[in-house]
């Protein structure tokens, strides 16, 4: 059994251009996920803990069935029940059928999902700033919004910032699961190029190495963002 | 008065289950009647509206793929949990020659999507075998042709990769006292191992245990990308059958609640169970 390197190769007798632009892809929908997903938890959270009685409890709903369903099936139907829902409302208000395009869907879909995890994380992070600094702020007479600016999410990061680094783990895996609905990210590019060359063994690893890469420069990246966040205080 | 003193020791309160005078009236404010009057009307209009005529069709291979579902679920916990006790061990106490490859495998799992090492092993290490006519003549033969031998290897590697980096925390987070005091009575090493450093390393495990075991549950209908017919997979037939989008979708999501619904219960039921609170 000879190994073909020459698969690998990036111009078009090659596959490597293909896995790259699913890696690229990939990126993409990891990053887009995971800031909506980061918006959602700063809302979520924020809900939460300061909220009225019924947004509580619909976020409560919102954090628990997320969680309790697995990402396949959310992203199942999220990308085919949710663009039914929504061309279905537009022709009922009187529009043509859209056909959503499916990097938007991926990227709402895992935002969807991150959403939740991250309502949980920065909602024990922000639990963790002490209380009188956020009195100090209003005693200063900050408006919340300019608190919370000033204040509470830059407080709360260093204690935010492991369970945030899972999650963008989480996130750039996750993309994975959109090859099961038929998306070219980098999982379903390395598909295509197994089936078409059957050589499905050195173009799996090849993009395990491209993941794991991603994986080892995000820990990188993210201790030295702890690093930062936490200079001044006690070490752990 | 000693039953009494027992109930009241400090460690003891945080097991203490609120009255259930409270629990039925946290229910019953204002708003949360609304709220579930709201989901009663909304899942009323489910069952009314959507078509639910193929359940009765399809229940016995639905039975038949949850059952697959809770098969897998167990039996990959249950072995991968044996892979990960050797894996957290020799990372904290092993020699480098052992504790490296265990570091990078957990890594290695951690670092990529399931999805990934799934379609690897069965695509990939699948496609080579038939090459070897030692392999092709063996009797496990039989089994590598199917696919859920590759299914279940690789949720056991991921549990295994997973849990081994967490019982590699718990291994190290067991006081050196208690291993000293161990040694001190004269304890072999094997000995002090599965009296007491076993032990207090898996009650230090067991919370995020359950969290590891829902994780698994989630993973599990990826099986069904390489044809495993879990409870995932027959309601995938169910929608390229009969073409509905909704209600095959919405009852599998409910499925999966209930599945992790009965998983918390019974962590709940287990951690009341750890001799040791607060451990």
């Amino acid at each position: 059994m000879r190994i073909d390197w020459a698969l690998l190769a990036i111009s078009p007798p090659g596959w490597g251009g293909l896995l790259l632009r699913g890696l690229v892809t990939t990126l993409e929908i990891a990053v887009g996920g995971y800031l909506l997903g980061l918006l959602i938890g700063i809302g979520g959270a924020f809900g939460k803990l300061y909220g009225g009685a019924v947004s509580r409890d619909l976020l409560e709903c919102y954090t628990t069935i997320v969680r309790a369903v697995p990402e396949l099936v959310l992203i199942v139907l999220i990308y085919y029940a949710g663009t039914d829902l929504l061309n279905r409302v537009m022709a009922a208000l009187g529009y043509a059928a859209v056909n959503i395009n499916g990097l938007a869907a991926g990227i709402l879909v895992i935002g969807v999902v991150q959403g939740a995890y991250s309502t949980e994380v920065l909602r024990g992070a922000i639990r963790a700033v002490p209380y009188g600094e956020i009195e100090a702020a209003r005693a200063f007479g900050m408006p919340s919004a300019l608190a919370l600016r000033r204040i509470t999410l830059p407080a709360m990061i260093p204690h935010a910032i492991s369970g945030l680094a899972n999650l963008w783990m989480i996130a750039t895996k996750d993309t994975a699961l959109l090859a099961v609905v038929g998306f070219t990210e980098l999982t379903m590019a390395t598909r295509e190029a197994g089936g078409a060359t059957k050589a499905y063994f050195l173009f799996f690893c090849a993009a395990g190495m491209l993941y794991l890469l991603v994986t080892l420069i995000s820990n990188q990246v993210f201790n030295a963002i702890e690093r930062r966040a936490r200079r001044g205080m006690p070490k752990v | 008065m000693t039953t009494e003193a027992l109930e009241t020791k400090p460690g003891m309160t945080r097991l203490v289950e609120p009255a259930h005078g409270d629990a039925i009236g946290a229910w019953l404010r204002p708003h949360r009647v609304v709220l579930v009057l709201i989901a009663a009307g909304l899942i009323l209009l489910m069952v009314l509206s959507m078509r639910w005529d193929w359940l009765p069709r399809y229940a016995g291979q639905l039975c038949l793929g949850l059952w697959r579902t809770i098969w897998l679920l167990v039996a990959s916990v249950a072995l991968g949990f044996c892979f990960a006790v050797p894996l957290g061990l020799v990372q904290v106490t092993g020699p480098r020659l052992l504790a490296w490859p265990a570091r990078g495998f957990c890594t290695l799992i951690r670092g990529t999507p399931l999805l990934l090492q799934l379609w690897l092993l069965y695509f990939g290490v699948g496609s080579l075998f038939p090459q070897f006519p030692a392999i092709r003549d063996s009797v496990f033969w039989p089994y590598l042709r199917e696919a859920w031998p590759y299914g279940l290897l690789s949720l056991t590697l991921s549990f295994a990769g997973y849990e081994g980096e967490v019982m590699r925390g718990a291994f190290a987070g067991v006081p050196r006292g208690e291993l000293e005091a161990a040694h001190a009575f004269g304890m072999s090493r094997f000995t002090a191992l599965r009296r007491i450093w076993l032990p207090r390393a898996f009650y230090r495990v067991l919370p995020t245990l359950g969290g590891e075991v829902i994780l698994q549950l989630k993973s599990t209908p990826l099986v069904a990308t390489i044809t495993v017919v879990d409870i995932y997979g027959v309601i995938s037939h169910v929608r390229q059958d009969t073409y509905l989008v909704y209600a095959p979708l919405l009852f599998l999501a409910f499925v999966y609640m209930g599945l992790t619904g009965i998983l918390v219960m019974l962590v709940r039921f287990l951690e009341k169970r750890i001799p040791i609170p607060g451990a």
